[in-house]
């Protein structure tokens, strides 16, 4: 286990794209919306916007989740040596969410007060992605896991991810807007847990599986 | 050590080979021919538990799979990457057999450069030096003589040989004969194919209604 963390993190450093490159993406695009549509700038909108932001630039990130040990041939050996398959695969799942759901976290307040978000919000939309990002990495590791052998899988991935990643982007978006108007957090905080657990138990096995499946289609 | 009974790998619902049996024991090389197509990369991956759409038995033990795709991380240096790939097998990283290893296959000055910067005959080596680190005594190869200049194609079968003598088995899926003394042929034939199998006039007319 700990030597798969330490290859992933090798990786992490000497990749650098892996780690700069969602976080300038969701820097950018966020700009973009400022610059385009000023009027959403403060409204109750904009919550919504940062969270479809975030789920873009993981979507942009799942990509390339397994592509790289795909084609190198690192996963067949994974499958054929590892004693322990699933467990490599949660590391990669693990490392995936640390490089982006994690860093779009610490990230999330700031963009929100450039969207015009008070200050005061600030922790909820923290919470927020805190409790919602493992779920969007968990379950687009799945997609991701069925995509791979494909050359232009990006679009497939899209569809595929996108409706799983609705309930995380609902309760999300609504801890956001409860926060706002001074109402309990808590039933959005109890879902975003729940989906988020779910995922856990269900995202390595459905991986493992996926990669399977792709390595086989080969 | 490997018992294979009338092993059939299929693709797209239909039989590659006709059926094989075979027994391996320790010490063993077998050298599985077959023209291009016949399913002998298929029939390796099978063995290696990479695909699972085949009829008949087999019994193995745990192996080591070498396959077109060598494995190797190209952004880790051959010590990261054997010390990652003995990480699967469980055992602790050893940098001086690493080494050993890596001067044994001719790249030991490559020992601290990424992977990605060697050339393609280069990486072989390195994976090469892999298998001699690795505990598993079943060696699966396929097509090992890739990329591989005279002096690495003696250290192969120095290897392969090497590995027979200590009790290992290896079966190596290959189009060049290796000077290998001992050795069990196993010959893949293709099997006739049926009335599925399109016409070129089959092909075109389905490419002219997409196109």
């Amino acid at each position: 286990m700990s030597r798969l963390l330490r290859r992933e993190w090798q990786v992490a450093l000497r990749a650098k794209g892996a780690i700069i490159n969602p976080v300038a993406f969701l820097l950018l695009s966020t700009m973009l919306f400022v610059i385009a549509a000023p009027d959403t700038v403060g409204s109750d909108a904009a919550a919504g916007i940062l969270w479809t932001l975030v789920l873009l630039t993981q979507l942009l990130a799942l990509d390339g989740m397994y592509r790289r040990d795909f084609d190198s041939g690192v996963l067949e050996q994974t499958l054929v040596g590892a004693q322990v398959p699933f467990v490599a695969v949660l590391t990669r799942i693990f490392m995936q969410w640390l490089s982006t759901g994690f860093i779009m976290t610490m990230l999330a307040p700031a963009l929100g007060m450039l969207l015009g978000m008070p200050i005061a919000l600030a922790p909820a939309i923290a919470l927020a992605m805190l409790l919602g990002t493992p779920a969007l990495s968990l379950l687009g590791s799945i997609g991701a896991s069925v995509t791979v052998g494909f050359s232009r899988g990006g679009v497939i991935l899209a569809l595929l991810v996108l409706p799983l990643f609705l309930p995380t982007l609902i309760f999300g978006a609504g801890l956001v807007a409860a926060a706002e108007t001074g109402s309990s957090i808590m039933p959005q905080v109890y879902a975003l847990s729940l989906i988020s657990l779910i995922a856990l138990a269900i995202a390595p096995f459905a991986t493992l599986a996926g990669l399977k499946i792709s390595i086989e289609m080969q | 050590m490997l018992e294979l009974e009338e092993i059939v790998c299929e693709r797209d619902g239909r039989g590659l080979f006709a059926p094989v049996s075979i027994s391996v024991q320790a010490g063993e090389y077998i050298e599985l021919t077959g023209p291009n197509g016949a399913g002998k990369s298929t029939l390796l991956r099978t063995l290696a538990g990479l695909h699972s759409r085949y009829s008949g038995v087999f019994e193995s033990v745990d192996c080591l799979y070498q396959g077109h795709r060598l494995g190797l991380d190209g952004l880790l240096t051959p010590l990261e990457n054997f010390t990652w790939f003995l990480g699967l097998e469980e055992q602790t990283p050893d940098h001086e057999r690493f080494l050993g290893a890596l001067q044994r296959t001719g790249v030991l000055e490559k020992a601290y450069q990424p992977c990605s910067d060697m050339s393609a005959g280069q990486q072989r080596r390195v994976a090469m030096a892999r298998w001699l680190l690795s505990s598993r005594s079943l060696w699966l190869l396929d097509e090992p003589l890739t990329a591989l200049d005279a002096s690495a194609q003696k250290v192969l079968v120095q290897i392969i040989s090497e590995h027979c003598q200590a009790g290992g088995a290896v079966v190596c899926a290959t189009h060049g004969e290796l000077a290998i003394p001992e050795k069990r042929s196993v010959r893949l034939e293709v099997v006739a194919s049926t009335a599925e199998t399109p016409t070129p006039d089959d092909s075109l007319g389905v490419r002219t209604s997409q196109g």
